[in-house]
């Protein structure tokens, strides 16, 4: 067995069968589902089906508290938690560059497989392709997911309405902070972790509150202000956030401090944001409260009346002020 | 972390605004609005991430200042990194430069068409840049006020004096006082007082800005927390209503009236005043730095006989006038059409703080 | 450009390098621009570089007087703080 990643093992002769026999099956391969095919024939759930698809580049792939393994299984299985599913099977398809080593690519897999089965999600089919040394960073993955609507939820911006509360179960931004503080090697001990985790056990906690749940979003890219955007907009309503009531940890803000971010902008992978009936909320926090996953979970702002598609927060010292939608990439800012 | 969160405590806040309020009714009936400028890009950014501005009566207009060095640097300094980067060397430079533009690109562009542009935190990364890829050139962008100057000087002494052969430094180091000289020479620009930039005060100290007093025009040193710019605000007023004109330095746990003499030897050393080029100002005398000859082996205008170029502004970029209040952004042509928040041209709608990129903002956010 | 934080020094090295604290996670930074600092002190930092010293006495004081506001403001208006600013939107 070779020490590294070649072109050879994307070329689909016996370098990629060795590749896939000894790193992939040995992981995936089961007794129902084998021989991980192209396309996998479900057991039929009898009920309706969620789909999703991610695609998962990250720099560096491995960062404090995870890994774009777990990030790829997260990433999807939390899309459709969110969703109001269950998360039960998962293609994962690998682009490798030419180079990387074995042991990374090990790490990685046995990062996937232990995540899937943390969320109960089985890995059911695949690709690996092999890229030329620098046409791609390490390597990138792509996960697809297939999950069973759970009964009772419906949730969507569309059930919002006036009154609501909005709720976060966790700390903001940590992910994001951690990928940054690790790429750009910045000296701070201990690193931010990243958040990322499966989000499901929230989302099965709450489905017993049925229609009072309205929304819920596992805020990665661009963060929390994102998702309040993406509920209020087009919408005759409007969120506001407390600045004293968003929880953070305390490494996470010394970083953002020292950068400039703005943690409502960052990325979380192991949150939830929900928007939930104003008579439930104080049920919901204390369900997620008594939880792992939710011990950080806090009311953070309102859904209101008011000019329309409008996040606005309320300052810690009083002041008000709208909250921007992220503006694509963020750098460490010294201004 | 009390030194930061003490100066973010709501109730003192609450005081704060009601003692502004008091002050600007006494003030009004004397007068109309009162025009302060928060000369420092950081303190327009702390004052819209708290909100201050929903927290001041009417009567008060906070204007924004020339901003931030990254803005105003011209667009000629990004083609001449552009070149630069084109030719090989490997870019080093602070995050807010990536999005600045040049004349037709920015580093950002130029990094997706492959050229290597490393952001960094602190400018001791560029050491570590240059000695990881030694047959590489590397250039540091060396832009900022008075604050960043010394760092940055700090690391072209370890460069100069451990010799890391393949690092040099394309400066384009603004100075605070020239520009607010600048603007009070303009018989257009009618402002009342100056809230005075804290960190850039750290280094140059408070007495810096007695010439500006001694003109007739209140100026406060004030912190970047919440607390520090209203208490700044309120000791604007207080020296209004007395008819006065002095330098307050509310913000003593930092700044001292001389500064930080270690870090002015520093730059004395290596830097000296040259005319400079300000995006949407023109060339101001004397309100930049620029590497003395002796150093020139570290100087990267001249490894790459480049001198730095002039660029062209777009022409009818009127960011100059909204930086004076002499119009609204939307008066500009180049607003909302030429000029956006993902395509700026000038420095107001380049900083995600600045008058135009608000504007722009605000009026999408309505619609 | 001015973005920086107080931090307390956890050490500092002859060679002017030093450690700090920030709600609990360390940083090493430069401290040659200062002159004379010791552990225990607070700095503030500036893209990695502590650029000046906080002089605790003065920002203790200035604390304390804002403190001073806050009571006095309580005690005569009777009221809590409000947390939403209803005076105007922001514009600008």
């Amino acid at each position: 067995m070779s020490a590294a990643i070649q072109l050879a093992h994307g070329g689909g002769g016996a370098l990629m069968r060795e590749l896939i026999d000894a790193e992939i099956r040995a992981r995936f391969a089961d007794d129902a589902l084998a021989p991980l095919p192209d396309a996998a024939i479900l057991p039929s759930p009898g009920s309706r089906l969620a789909f999703t698809t991610d695609a998962f580049v990250v720099s560096p792939f491995e960062f404090p508290g995870g890994d774009i393994g777990r990030l790829a299984v997260c990433g999807t299985a939390n899309d459709l938690s969110v969703a109001g599913a269950i998360p039960r099977y998962l293609s994962v398809a690998l682009i490798l560059e030419e180079g990387l080593s074995f042991a990374a690519l090990r790490r990685v897999l046995d990062s996937i497989q232990a995540t899937a089965a943390e969320i109960g999600m089985r890995v059911v089919t695949g690709d690996t392709k092999v890229v030329p040394r620098g046409q791609a960073d390490g390597l990138y993955i792509t996960t697809t997911g297939i999950g069973e609507l759970i009964d009772g939820l419906r949730l969507g911006p569309e059930h919002v309405r006036t009154g609501d509360r909005v709720i976060v179960s966790g700390n903001l931004g940590d992910h994001g902070m951690a990928v940054m503080c690790a790429r750009e090697s910045l000296p701070v001990h201990p690193a931010p972790k990243s958040d990322v985790a499966p989000v499901h056990p929230l989302v099965e906690a709450v489905a017993s509150f049925g229609d009072a749940v309205r929304f819920m979003r596992d805020p990665t890219r661009g963060g929390l202000a994102s998702v309040a955007h993406e509920i209020v907009e087009g919408r005759p309503l409007a969120i506001e956030l407390d600045e004293s009531a968003l929880p953070v940890a305390p490494t996470t803000q010394s970083v953002a401090e020292i950068l400039g971010m703005e943690l409502m902008h960052v990325a979380c992978e192991g949150r939830v944001v929900a928007v939930v009936d104003n008579t439930v909320a104080d049920e919901v926090i204390a369900t997620w409260r008594n939880m792992p996953q939710g011990r950080g979970a806090r009311v953070i702002g309102d859904v209101v009346d008011g000019k329309s598609g409008r996040v606005v927060l309320r300052t810690r010292i009083g002041g008000q002020r709208f909250v921007d939608r992220p503006s694509g990439e963020l750098l460490p800012r010294i201004c | 972390m009390i030194y930061l969160n003490g100066f973010r405590d709501p109730l003192a806040a609450a005081a704060l605004r009601a003692r502004i309020a008091d002050s600007a009714s006494r003030l009004s009936a004397e007068r109309g609005p009162v025009r302060l400028m928060e000369v420092c890009g950081s303190h327009t950014m702390a004052i819209a991430r708290s909100g201050i501005k929903a927290m001041l009566p009417s009567n008060v207009e906070l204007i924004s200042g020339p901003g931030c060095p990254v803005c105003v640097t011209a667009p000629g300094y990004v083609d001449t990194a552009v070149e630069m980067a084109r030719r090989g060397a490997a870019i080093v430079t602070f995050g807010d430069m990536v999005r600045v533009p040049g004349t037709s690109t920015t580093l950002a562009k130029e990094r997706a068409r492959g050229a290597t542009v490393h952001v960094c935190y602190s400018p001791a990364e560029a050491i570590a840049h240059a000695q990881n890829e030694p047959d590489r050139e590397h250039v540091f962008l060396a832009i900022g006020f008075e604050t960043t100057a010394p760092a940055v000087t700090a690391v072209m002494h370890q460069a100069a004096t451990h010799g890391i052969p393949n690092l040099s430094f394309l400066t384009a180091f603004k100075l605070v006082p020239p520009a607010l000289q600048a603007l009070m020479n303009d018989p257009d620009v009618a402002l009342d007082a100056f809230l005075c930039p804290a960190h850039v005060s750290a280094i140059i100290g408070a007495d810096a800005y007695r010439p500006f007093a001694a003109q007739g025009t209140p100026c406060v040193v004030a912190g970047f927390e919440p607390l520090d710019i209203l208490d700044g605000v309120e000791a604007i007023l207080r020296q209004m209503l007395d008819g006065r004109s002095f330098v307050e330095n509310r913000y003593s746990r930092v700044v001292k009236d001389g500064g930080n003499a270690r870090a002015q030897e520093l730059m004395a050393r290596y830097l000296r005043p040259i005319d400079a080029s300000w995006r949407g100002l023109g060339t101001i005398p004397e309100s930049g730095l620029g590497l003395r000859p002796e150093f020139s082996t570290i100087d990267a205008e001249v490894r790459f006989g480049l001198p730095q170029r002039e660029g062209k502004p777009n022409p009818k970029c009127l960011c100059g006038d909204v930086l004076k209040g002499k119009i609204r952004p939307a008066q500009c042509p180049l607003f909302g059409t030429v000029c956006t928040p993902i395509q700026p041209m000038g420095p107001c709608m380049v900083s995600s703080e600045g008058s135009c990129a608000a504007e722009y903002r605000y009026a999408k956010g309505a619609a | 450009m001015c973005l920086a934080v107080p931090m307390r020094v956890i050490e500092a090295k002859a060679d002017g390098r030093g450690r700090v604290e920030l709600d609990g996670a360390l940083y090493d930074v430069d401290l040659s621009l200062i002159e004379d600092v010791h552990p225990g002190e607070h700095v503030i930092v500036h893209a990695g570089f502590a650029i000046e010293k906080l002089d605790e006495a003065e920002a203790d004081a200035r604390l304390a007087l804002f403190d001073e506001l806050a009571r006095t403001y309580e005690r005569e208006s009777g009221q809590r703080v409000r947390l939403a600013a209803p005076a105007r939107e922001e514009t600008s």
